[in-house]
């Protein structure tokens, strides 16, 4: 899937460049985007070391276990193939916090980490994506920030009554599309398992 | 309560970097030869986003800059008028996942011309807020491990993105 997207991407933009009169455009944008992925990746390296030395704090401390203990009851449901207790489930909880606080210079890290700490559990096939990796991501995109303070922003700039009127809906369609990936998780899961062990 | 929560945001980074190392120390750990030693797997990890990232925002970037868009947006507005979902949002559905700034930008857009008090405005507005660069943070997380075989995690992610959009229509229908 992921190879028919980026697939379709890439020759769907140089054809219709190209009809368009416009094709010079394609390679200034490859190397453009390439050189803004690697910066991405650069400045993650600072976040990234100083979310790491806390967080290895945090493990030593037991901290980490013991957030992982506190969300038992609902992360045994959702990832049944990690062990209780796991410091995935611990980084888990603190990447959807930090994503729901809209902290978004903590949640990349937090997540970069459950991710590290769910390979670990990801035996034998290190470059595919376990069941609970998938459903990781899936509640890591679904569930977004409380405040959407950047489109609230906007609002306000062009001169809305309540620029805030849209949380609420906001909320309720984040728990709609969370509930929804849980379910076709659960069942994707169910079909793909053969292709897997 | 929008308060309380934006209160909370700003003391979270800062109550956690007083408590950890605090809660750390009183258990004996050595605070800064720990910090150090897991700190160190810091660069290694962003430099292996690398060839995930060029791979992906080349192909997003291609796409983006040709105007395959309104291509695109052509070919599925009958499919979205007969599900009666307006079309005028579609440009910002397909971006949404693909790109947060891009969407962005539709989404000023539209709040600009129809207003942001209309029912299109409200509307992107929510389908802003309440979903997430799906392919972005795919291609980061799986790619900080090296993980290239995504399984179902693209269909899901289309799938929840879907389910949103959805949502928010019936959502900002029924309540304004």
């Amino acid at each position: 899937m992921v190879n028919l997207v980026w697939l379709g991407m890439i020759v769907m933009g140089i054809l219709v460049s190209g009809v368009k009169g416009n094709i010079e455009v394609v390679t200034k944008v490859a190397l453009d985007s390439a050189n803004d992925a690697v910066k991405i990746s650069i400045s993650l390296i600072a976040i990234m070391t100083f979310w790491l030395g806390i967080i290895k704090l945090a493990e030593e401390a037991g901290l980490i276990r013991a957030l992982a203990w506190l969300v038992r009851p609902v992360m045994r449901f959702l990832f049944p193939s990690v062990p209780k207790d796991h410091p995935a489930m611990g980084a888990i909880v603190m990447n959807l916090s930090a994503n729901i606080l809209g902290l978004g210079n903590a949640a990349t890290p937090m997540g970069l980490i459950a991710m590290r700490e769910l390979q670990k559990l990801n035996n034998g096939r290190e470059d595919t994506a376990s069941d609970a990796m998938c459903t990781f991501l899936a509640l890591n995109t679904s569930c977004v920030t409380l405040i959407p303070t950047t489109i609230i922003g906007i609002r306000l700039i062009y001169g809305s009554v309540d620029p805030t009127d849209i949380v609420g809906p906001t909320i309720m369609a984040t728990a709609v599309s969370m509930a929804a990936a849980i379910i076709v998780d659960r069942l994707l899961r169910f079909f793909y398992t053969d292709r897997r062990r | 309560m929008l308060e309380i929560i934006s209160e909370l945001s700003r003391w979270a980074i800062p109550v956690v970097l007083l408590v950890v190392p605090l809660i750390a120390a009183l258990r004996k750990v050595k605070v800064y030869e720990t910090f150090v030693d897991g700190a160190e797997a810091g660069f290694a990890t962003a430099i292996k986003t690398i060839p995930y990232l060029v791979a992906m925002l080349v192909a997003i970037g291609i796409f983006r800059a040709s105007g395959a868009m309104e291509v695109l947006v052509k070919t599925l507005s009958p499919a979205l008028n007969i599900i009666g979902l307006p079309t005028e949002v579609l440009p910002h559905a397909i971006m949404r996942p693909l790109s947060g700034g891009a969407a962005l930008g539709i989404a000023s857009d539209i709040i600009k011309t129809y207003g942001p008090d209309s029912f299109l405005g409200r509307l992107v507005s929510t389908m802003q807020g309440s979903c997430d660069t799906t392919f972005y943070v795919l291609t980061l997380y799986f790619g900080s491990v090296g993980i290239r075989k995504y399984r179902y995690s693209v269909i899901l992610g289309l799938v929840s993105d879907l389910t949103t959009l959805v949502a928010s229509v019936l959502i900002v229908r029924t309540i304004f």
